[in-house]
């Protein structure tokens, strides 16, 4: 049980988490930027500011800036990594299979190819408060999209 | 003085563990955890004589009477009221704030004039406050702080002016852990004609409070804070006042005599209890407040401080950490706020958990404080009656693993699984 405990926690903050989390990926600021948004939750400060410039319907370049805790700062240069080179349908499905999988079950097979890297968050799954660390940046992303 | 491993036995839930390890319970100024006879009193009502009060002219109804009101006496002078009338009966600190804004905030508080918080208020000392002065177009004033977490008096009378018709302000900060001057500022509000609402939530619970000593006009308090059950607080107002105080909520239990167009009021304080009260929580307050008593308030504050004392001095000695609040035991309650400016207090916190060590991360719901302070959240650890040396060496080793976990990736201590 109390090994568990442990596994649990490093399951949550496994490696690729943290390097994430120290070395932010597309952290400078996109300008011009097609899309925008800032997201922030007042309960713990967490912030974060997303601008992506598109090319056609692609996003061509993605900035991504965050404050916070490991969990929201690692999944939003997850995401901007995730996002930088898809159309913006593409986008839209996978911030709805990365919701469904925190919100919901494992994701399936297909899904796990959808996203990739982005599967080491599902541990976050079992620390139902931290799961709105996780979704901040996806929940901007959706601020964003829908202008 | 007490023996608190005997204290601990009194508290059923000392004895849970999560994920297998025993539970560090150190999220007090949250809520306090209940001893076996508060429990036992609400067990007892509805197994015993669960009845509406002051309706019935059967037995159970007297008798459920007879305890809610000897509860209520209990209360009055468990906090030095003169008189069991002067206490009413609310649902929680934020509700008796809330009542005395509506009631005698709007009544009392003109145009052009003052109402006085400070820099540290919970936001159920600061929100309501903040409404009276729009609505009343009156001016609300913030008393700021000093670097240390204490208020900063300077230029008091450049803030406690005859303009000035409420003072408000937390007894001992639930952020900081800062007990504040009351007889001080009290004296200032005296001076200049205003009145004194203190926000008891954090002290009640945890050293001897006495309204009349203060000198206060008003003092919000919660039960859950102090053992009590959730859902239960009181409301202090001095008897003068309350006597000229309008009704907050109308309805059954407040009136004496209604017609088609009008009514009058009932006796204080049913006055401003209107509806089936909650009878069970308020009865079992006052077992909450028997116990307390028994242990003796002084013997309850001395240990917080004597632990509080021992906790600053180890955590003082964790480098990575700030403590935010007053160095200064005499004037800083159990409460222990820290901070690292690298590792956000959620990962701090919930790394504890896996330890079984509760804490508090986040504003505190004191928003204007973390921002006068330039921080958006801390980790909070508080101490109440039954915790430990041991507990809080506990802490400060798991929070040396936690900075370790969190701290340089190169350093980070592999688990072996
Ligand atoms: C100083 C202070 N004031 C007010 C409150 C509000 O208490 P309640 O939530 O019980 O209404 C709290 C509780 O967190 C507090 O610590």
């Amino acid at each position: 049980m109390a090994q568990n405990a442990q596994n649990e926690l490093d399951d949550l903050y496994g490696d690729v988490v943290l390097d994430h989390c120290r070395t932010p990926r597309n952290s400078d600021t996109v300008e011009p930027a097609d899309l925008r948004a800032d997201g922030v939750n007042p309960f713990c400060g967490d912030e974060v500011h997303l601008q992506i410039a598109l090319n056609d319907d692609q996003a061509a370049r993605v900035g991504v800036q965050s404050v916070g805790c490991s969990i929201n700062r690692a999944s939003a240069s997850m995401m901007s990594e995730a996002l930088t080179g898809k159309s913006r349908s593409d986008i839209v499905e996978l911030a709805k299979t990365f919701r469904a999988m925190l919100k919901g079950d494992a994701p399936s097979d297909d899904e796990r190819e959808d996203l990739g890297e982005l599967t080491v968050l599902e541990h976050v799954r079992e620390f139902p408060v931290r799961i709105k660390c996780a979704l901040l940046p996806w929940s901007t992303l959706e601020d964003a999209l829908a202008g | 003085m007490f023996d608190v491993n005997e204290i601990r036995k009194d508290f059923p839930i000392l004895q849970r563990e999560v994920y297998g390890k025993p539970l560090v319970y150190l999220d007090n100024a949250a809520t306090s955890q209940k001893p076996r006879i508060v429990i036992q009193a609400l067990t007892d009502y509805y197994e015993q004589y669960n009845s509406n009060v002051h309706r019935g002219v059967h037995a159970l109804s007297m008798e459920a009477t007879d305890k809610y009101e000897e509860a209520r006496h209990k209360v009055a002078k468990f906090i030095g009221a003169p008189k069991a009338e002067s206490v009413i009966w609310t649902r929680n600190t934020t509700e008796s704030i809330n009542l005395l804004a509506m009631t005698w905030g709007r009544d009392n508080i003109l145009p052009g004039d003052e109402i006085v918080v400070t820099q540290m208020e919970h936001h159920s000392n600061h929100v309501p406050w903040q409404k009276v002065a729009q609505d009343q177009q009156a001016v609300l004033k913030v008393i700021p702080l000093t670097k240390e977490g204490t208020l900063d008096v300077s230029d008091i009378d450049s803030y406690i002016t005859p303009k000035t018709k409420l003072v408000a302000f937390c007894h001992v900060s639930n952020s900081l852990g800062t007990i504040n001057p009351v007889k001080m500022l009290t004296k200032k509000a005296r001076a200049v004609g205003a009145k004194v609402l203190l926000d008891g939530a954090q002290s009640v619970p945890q050293m001897p409070v006495n309204v009349k000593e203060l000198d206060c006009d008003f003092m919000a308090f919660s039960g859950h804070k102090m053992m009590a059950p959730t859902g239960i607080g009181g409301l202090y107002v001095k008897m003068d006042i309350l006597e000229e105080m309008e009704p907050f909520m109308r309805g059954g239990e407040m009136v004496l005599e209604v017609w088609n167009d009008r009514a009058t009021w009932n006796d204080l304080p049913m006055k401003f209890e209107a509806g089936t009260p909650n009878i069970a929580d308020a009865i079992a307050m006052g077992a909450a407040v028997d116990y307390l008593s028994d242990l003796g308030m002084d013997n309850v504050r001395k240990h917080e401080a004597q632990l509080t004392e021992y906790a600053l001095t180890e955590m003082q000695k964790i480098e990575e950490i700030d403590l935010l609040g007053p160095m200064d035991v005499d004037i800083r309650g159990g409460i222990l706020p820290f901070h690292n400016s690298e590792i956000h207090p959620h990962d701090l916190g919930t790394f504890l958990d896996r330890e079984a060590i509760a804490i508090r991360t986040g504003h505190h719901c004191t928003m204007p404080l973390m921002r006068a302070m330039g921080l958006v959240a801390t980790a909070r650890a508080s101490l109440y009656v039954y915790n430990t040396e041991e507990e809080v060496d506990k802490l400060v080793s798991v929070l040396k693993d936690a900075l370790r976990y969190f701290g340089d990736g190169a350093k980070r201590a592999k688990r072996t699984r």
